[in-house]
Order: C-alpha cells, then structure tokens, then sequence
C-alpha cells in the first residue's frame, strides 16, 4: 500500500480520479446513442450498453420497448433468458416457440413464446439469420472440459453460470434458470438430428431488434457458443441499445402472420386487460 | 420362468411394476444402478418425462445440455440424459424404437390454446400432470422445464419446418433407463387428443423398475 492512500481521504480522491472512464464494454448513462433509427427520438432511448466478452447484463423492459443488439465485432454470442416480470415463474419457452410456429429456425417475424401461451418478445429485424433454439448455452462443466476452468471469477466464465447472477439480481434462484436461446451463432439440424453449429466468425455489425409484448426481464449471457469448436474461448462484445416504442396494434404484420400467432397475441392483450 | 414379453432381456428383480392409466401422471424415484422400463402397451403413445437428481431438485434434466453433449436432436441406444449442470442422471441401455423426441415439449392447456384454438382449453394437459406430482413434492411451476417424449417423433425438415407427426413405435415396444445418480421420475402419459403423437387416442403405459 503506497502511503498517502493509507489516508481515507486520498483513497476518495484516487477513487474520484477515475471519473470519466471510457471503456468499450460499459453502459453509458444517461444512455446516448448516435446511431438509433430514424423515427426514434433520443429521448425514448431507455437502455445503452456494450456487454463485455464473457460478460453478462439484465434489464427489466416495459411493454413495447425495442432492443436492439448489435455484434459489432463479428464473434458475440448472445444467449438470451426472457421472464415475465411481474410474474418471473412465467418464462421463455423454448420447446413452445419451436413446436407452436411450426419451426425451429428464428429470424425476422418469429415469436418468442412464453409456457403460458403468451409472446413475451417478437423478432422485428433480423440480418443476422444465424441463430440457435436447440444447444442452450455452456455450464461450469462443459467450460471446465473446454477450458480449464468455468468459474465466474475465472477468466472463461459460462453461459448458465452468467444466468444465475443475472438472475439473482431479480430475485430469482437456480431452479429458475431456463432453456435459452442464442442469437448470433447458429445450429442447423440435418436430416439424422445432427446439429450442424454455425459458430463465424462473421462480419461485424449485424444485429437483431426484438420488440417487449409484455413486461419483462432480459437476462443475456454473452459467452462462446457451447459447441464453438475453436479451444479458445473466443467471443467479442456484444451492444445492447433499447428505446420506448408503441405497444403492438392489432393490425400489425407480425401479430397477424399465422393464426397461432394471433391467439398468442389475444392471449397477450387478455392478460393486460385490466 | 416368466413368460411376460415385456421383461424379456431385464436382468435384477423387479422392485415396481405398475401400469400408468391413459391421460395420468406418475413419479417414482430411482436408484443409482437401477433400470427403468417402459412399455407403450397399445402403440403410439407419447410419454412426456421429467428428471430430478433426488438430492438436489435444482438440477434436473436439460434438453439442451443433452442435445448439445451429443452433437444430436434424436434420443437413441446410448444417449445419456444430461442435467443443467452436465452432469449424467440416466442412460438410454436399450430401445426398440429407433429414436425419441426431446425438443417437443409437454403439451399445456395454454400452448393448446395456440396451437388448436381456445376451444381446447379445458382439456387435460401434460404441464397438469406435471404439476401434480411435482407438487406433492413440492415442486411448483419454476420447475417444470424441457423434457423428453418417449416414443414421439418430431422431425425437423431442411428449412427448419417441424411438427410432431406420426409415432414410430408400437404395442409392446419399449425403453430402458439407467440410472446413473438417484432421480426422481416424473411422466405425464400423454392425454393429447388433437394430434398424431397419441394417434388421437392416449392408451395406458406399463412402468417396471429393476434393481
């Protein structure tokens, strides 16, 4: 300990100095974004913040607010948990979105769907296209065999173990802790079951925009692909940029695109019938 | 010397042997080293099944974490069964059906409302069955997560399209599951009558255990 820091009131002002900081992986408050759509007014925008390689973030979303994400570096791996937030032991259900819509590939128009019949995310834009409902993410024993170690104060922290603080932070504990899916990295499943993962890297810069049907908490995991092939623990940070938007109209393209869908979305506006 | 068909090839004794009606549910644990058999007597029959490592009900089965160890959708001869923290809880010893489902799901009186229409909604589900033997155990909706569908088929086509469709198995076919830790197994026999994975018709199923 150098000297003139045993002195509490040097301490605050070494604190005080770091001020102003500028690192790529942060959130910036309040959030600015030089880069929002047009139509979006900077004062919407509720949410910015880069999440970290191997990091993690969470947010609770109102309904109707857009999140955007963006890979800017090419390898972010987006592992996403959706809770409802008023009532968390409603979650994202994996198995639904796949079964309901009749297929196992997410893009541009899919729901994500909640166990009680309910869309709690949509998937406004898409260009990335390479996406993941099947693998879920990596845990302490599959890092631990790939890397040497998992741990979240190591330097190859998982994808389960990055849920779990997240969702501590709202309350909630290992037995909530879902089925994922991963935005950014892909599997594509032949003819035998076999998953064919579709791991990059990729160009920078592709993104996805979800849009909030309900009230929810988004827990992101942003950790290499369980099934990355490469030994090692390879992953760029991920941008996360999310503004206040109208709640979905009853004539909308997405809402209106299969009659699951729409029954999904009855079911929504039911649930906020109050 | 026994003459029932369905035992053929268990070794150990029989420690339980029950037939699990149409539509119900049921949970029993197992011991580490022992095998469970099940037999879809009349055909056709999808068993929707959960799994709980006995002493810690926090790790259970995951879908994913087994799909993704093993580089496949499809359960076959060999697959282990692997909890959310990786660990192995059972093991696929044998099966007369080529492959069983794990990315389907449980059918609920809310996915049914979706997938059928709002006229179904008071129609037996397999999240009810669920439901009810986990909580007589204390385990509540937090806990009801992926699971697998013995003898049910959903494929999934080139671009992605999937469905459950006809079943692939049989009267009297069968599979066995090793345990690799102490479970706690929890089944819905299937009561789903608005598609092919039950042939519109949920039958009884026969659970023997073997130590």
């Amino acid at each position: 300990m150098s000297a003139v820091l045993a002195d509490p009131n040097a301490a605050r002002e070494h604190a005080r100095s770091m001020a102003g900081t500028r690192v790529e992986a942060m959130p910036l408050l309040p959030p600015v974004a030089a880069d929002l759509p047009e139509g979006v007014s900077p004062d919407d925008l509720v949410w910015e913040e880069t999440i970290a390689a191997g990091g993690y973030a969470t947010r609770r979303l109102a309904r109707g607010t857009r999140l955007r994400l963006i890979d800017t570096g090419g390898d972010a791996c987006a592992a996403l948990q959706l809770f409802n937030a008023e009532i968390p032991t409603e979650r994202l259900n994996v198995a639904d979105t796949v079964k309901v819509q009749w297929n196992a590939y997410l893009g541009a128009g899919k729901l994500l769907l909640s166990d009680m019949g309910r869309v709690l995310m949509s998937i406004l834009e898409d260009d990335a296209g390479t996406h993941d409902a099947f693998c879920g993410t990596s845990n302490a024993a599959t890092n631990a065999a790939k890397y040497g170690d998992g741990s979240n104060s190591g330097p190859h922290p998982n994808g389960r173990d990055r849920f779990l603080l997240g969702a501590a932070k709202h309350g909630l504990q290992r037995r909530d802790v879902h089925p994922c899916i991963t935005l950014f990295k892909g599997a594509k499943i032949a003819a035998d079951g076999a998953i064919v993962p579709e791991i990059g890297p990729f160009a920078g810069g592709r993104s996805v925009t979800l849009r909030a049907e309900m009230e929810v908490i988004v827990v992101i995991a942003n950790v290499p692909h369980v099934l990355d092939p490469r030994a090692d623990y390879t992953v760029t940070p991920l941008r996360a940029t999310a503004w206040r938007g109208p709640v979905t109209s009853e004539d909308d393209a997405i809402r209106n695109a299969t009659p699951e869908g729409q029954r999904a979305f009855l079911n929504v506006e039911d649930y906020f019938r109050r | 010397m026994s003459v029932d068909p369905h035992l053929a090839g268990l070794t150990g004794p029989v420690v339980h042997d029950c037939i699990v009606p149409a539509r119900a549910p049921w949970l029993h644990p197992i011991a580490a080293g022992q095998t469970l058999r099940i037999v879809d007597l009349e055909g056709n029959q999808a068993v929707d099944f959960l799994l709980y490592a006995t002493a810690d009900d926090a790790e259970r089965y995951s879908a994913q974490d087994t799909v993704a160890a093993q580089g496949n959708l499809f359960l076959r001869q060999g697959t282990v069964l692997r909890s959310n923290e990786g660990r192995a809880m059972m093991t696929i010893t044998a099966t007369s059906v080529e492959y069983h489902d794990t990315i389907g799901g449980a059918c609920s009186c809310e996915s049914n409302t979706l997938r059928y229409g709002h006229h179904t909604k008071s129609e037996h589900a397999c999240v009810e069955n669920f439901l009810e033997a986990n909580l007589s155990e204390g385990r509540g909706k937090r806990d009801i997560v992926s699971n697998i569908n013995f003898f049910m088929n959903v494929p999934v086509e080139e671009d992605g399209a999937l469905g459950i469709v006809d079943g692939i198995s049989a009267p009297g076919l069968t599979v066995d599951l090793r345990a690799e830790i102490d479970v706690t197994v929890v089944v819905s026999n299937c009561p789903q009558i608005n598609n092919p994975c039950n042939g519109f018709n949920p039958t009884p199923v026969r659970m023997i255990v073997t130590a």
